[in-house]
This record gives C-alpha cells, structure tokens and sequence, in this order.
C-alpha cells in the first residue's frame, strides 16, 4: 500500500506517495533532502529529531510521514532567514551551546518552541523544557546559558 | 517495523467499518507507545487506523460538576486549560507531567489509558478521581476499567470517546519519577471529594490500583498525621533495575503523605 501524503515544509506544499511505516523524519531526510533533522536513538529519547508540526515541537521518529497530512511542518532548514540566523541559532554559536553539534538542530527547535510560549522562561524552566533532548558534549550549561540569552534578544527585539 | 496498511477515517461509523473489515487492525491515537513497539517489532499490525480525523473526539468540554475530556486531546491541552487548572489543578499538573515536551505534544488521553503502561500516569488520574469513561459501547466507571498488566476491559473494536472527571474538593498527584523516561516509579493521586477519599498508585503493580487502608485512614483524618505507622506490604509489587518492591512499597507511603500535603496546600 502506498498512501499520499501533502504537507507544508518550511513553507513550501510537498506532495509525496508514501509507505505508511515511512517515519516523517525519513520523509524530511530520504525523500526531502532535508538533513539538518538528525536521527540519534531512534528510539524517541534523544530528541536529535524534534521538528514542529503546526507550531509544536515533535520527535519526527515517533511520527509517521502519514499522520502530518495537511500540517505545517517546519524544520532547522526553515528558521534562518536569507543570511541571518535565527536568535536561537545565534545564541547557541555566541554561548558554545554545542560541541559536536549532533543534537543541535532538535534542541533548537524544541527552544524556538520554549520561547513561543514562555518568553522569559528560568533557568529551571528550561532545563525542563530540554528533557526531552540529550546532549552527550556540552554537559547543558551553555545550552542553558544559549537559551537564557536569545530569551532575552527575541524578547528585546 | 512490519509492512501495513493505513487508514484515516473522518467519523466514528467509519472508524469501525474500516476495523470490522480489516484483520488484526489496531487504532491509533498519538503514537507515543504504539510507534515505537512497532519499531521495535513487539507490535505488528497489519492495519492502523489513525483516529486523528475524528474531530469529535478531541477537546475540553465546559465545567458543571465534572469536566470531560476527548479522547484524543493531547497532554498539552490538559496541561494548559485554564477550565482543568481551576477546576481540576491536579489534573492538569498530572497531565503537563508526562514524559517530555515532544510526548506531551502528541500523546492522548485515550491513547495512555487504553494502553494501561503499569507505570503511566493518567490511569492515576482516572481512578484517583473516580472518573467514567465514555466508549462508543458504554459508559465504564473507573473501578472496573483497569484490569490488568497492559489490559482494560476494553473490547478490540471499542472506541473511547472521552473521560468525565468529577471535580474534587480537594486532589493532588506526586510522582516519583525514572529520571530518564519520567515514567512512574511510583505515583500516588489522593482525592477527596465529599466522604469519598481515593488513593491510586501506579508504577507499583502490574497496573494501577487503590489502597483502601490509606482510604479509610484518611476518610476519618484528612491529614498527614493520620497515615502514620501505616505501612504498605511489598508482597506482589514490581521490582526492576530502578526499584526493588520494598522500595516502591515505601513510596507508596511517603508519596500519599506528599501528596495529602499538596491536596491541602501546606
């Protein structure tokens, strides 16, 4: 069986036949070309894969390609714009926020998710928001700092 | 994960058409168990059907003496409802509690609960609440939903639609969580609403279950105090790398006094 599935990705509508087990991070990476989403564990514990679906931050490994019919997917590939960055991305490269940087484009999605609720989130509330993303580098504490920072640059901007 | 066919019906007749017709078909709510056990080939069925496209069963209804919750509602939305969070604040605390920010973006209600995980959170929240669960069969109170490791007394075709919780006086989850999976090691709802005074605990059986000792302490002194010297015996309770049975049986304790504390705000 084959089903068809349409979708925005970053903006732009994708129309593609798929196997139904076809995971939508292997949509984004196999059949999108769009390797900026990682696939650590696979397993739904790393969070190397979160993307947003309709504006929420999700682990593409735990989602078929299937289930985002008709969303609005966006992924690393979609938050900088033309040559700037996005505060997120910014911060993470001024504050060290990542050594190897395999976990990076997930933990920057689930923050840009973070800062769309919570503008002035604690220290503590970020180290909660982040369980869900493992880093094996940094040990967090420039992530937080990353975090903590383009808080501050997205709520003076 | 094993080759199988999908389906995504837009109502609950079609739902059950499409599982009537299909062999070894299971639902699929928000995934967060399902995918990975099919992942990992525990689970292989032929045929999924996603209930995402049934509209009806997701949302949060007004509050009377009870609020209802769709089925398909994600953990998020319980977490940040302002009806549960004054109505039911440990409800939605028990909800924003769950795995992490991605689970509870995508997880149902009636995913978690018709799963039955021995250490999930929600069945805390059902039968600590005393909640009525409503199917496309039958309305099925608390008491006898839970059956078993994994097992609801559920049938294989059978829907849920959404869960009615009566509003307490006063309620509170505290968990001890696995510092990786945030699941359960144990939990502990305590409820009081009128005479009625509920203690679920989940992550210590083989799925979650009362304790009417700490009940009946607890319906003639609604405190602390009161549960004092009370011991649960580990006779029975899970025991893996994380815990041993003595030690979720001592939690049981501890974590109904915290959460008796919490109910009363001290």
């Amino acid at each position: 069986m084959t089903v068809s599935v349409s979708l925005t990705v970053n903006g732009r509508p994708v129309s593609v036949e798929v196997d139904p087990r076809t995971l939508l991070v292997d949509l984004l990476r196999q059949d999108l070309r769009l390797t900026g989403t990682h696939v650590g564990c696979d397993t739904s514990q790393c969070g190397c894969c979160v993307v947003h679906v309709d504006g929420h931050s999700v682990k593409a490994c735990s989602m078929l390609a299937v289930s985002a019919e008709g969303a609005e997917v966006v992924t690393i590939e979609g938050l900088a714009s033309a040559d700037e960055l996005h505060p997120v991305q910014a911060a993470f490269r001024e504050h060290h926020g990542l050594q190897c940087g395999f976990c990076t484009p997930g933990m920057i999605m689930a923050v840009v998710d973070l800062l769309r609720t919570n503008p002035d989130p604690s220290e503590t509330e970020i180290r909660q928001w982040l369980e869900g993303n493992l880093c094996r580098c940094t040990g967090y504490h420039n992530i937080v700092k990353a975090v903590a920072a383009a808080a501050r640059t997205v709520r003076e901007a | 994960m094993y080759p199988f066919d999908y389906y995504r019906p837009t109502s609950v007749t079609e739902a059950q058409a499409a599982f009537a017709e299909a062999s070894e078909a299971q639902w699929l709510a928000g995934g967060m168990t399902l995918l990975p056990a099919m992942k990992l080939r525990l689970a292989a069925p032929l045929v999924l059907i996603d209930l995402a496209g049934l509209d009806d069963l997701n949302g949060i209804g007004p509050v009377d003496n009870e609020v209802a919750v769709g089925a398909m509602t994600v953990h998020r939305e319980v977490a940040g409802s302002e009806r549960i969070r004054t109505a039911i604040p440990a409800l939605a605390a028990l909800a924003g509690g769950i795995g992490d920010v991605q689970v509870r973006n995508r997880g149902t209600l009636g995913g978690s609960v018709s799963n039955n995980d021995p250490a999930a959170d929600y069945p805390a929240a059902i039968l600590g609440l005393n909640a009525t669960i409503s199917t496309t069969r039958r309305q099925i109170v608390a008491d006898e939903f839970f059956t078993g490791l994994f097992d609801t007394i559920l049938k294989d075709n059978e829907i849920i639609c959404h869960v009615s919780f009566p509003v307490p006086e006063l309620a509170a989850y505290v968990k001890f969580s696995n510092p990786a999976s945030r699941y359960a090691i144990v939990g502990v709802m305590v409820a009081k609403r009128g005479e009625d005074i509920r203690v679920a605990v989940t992550g210590a059986g083989a799925c979650v279950f009362r304790v009417p000792e700490l009940e009946q302490a607890l319906a003639a002194d609604f405190t602390p105090a009161a549960l004092t010297g009370l011991e649960f015996v580990s006779v029975g309770l899970n025991e893996d790398l994380h815990a041993s049975a003595e030690y979720r049986a001592h939690l049981i304790t501890v974590l109904t006094r915290c959460a008796v504390e919490a109910a009363l705000g001290w």
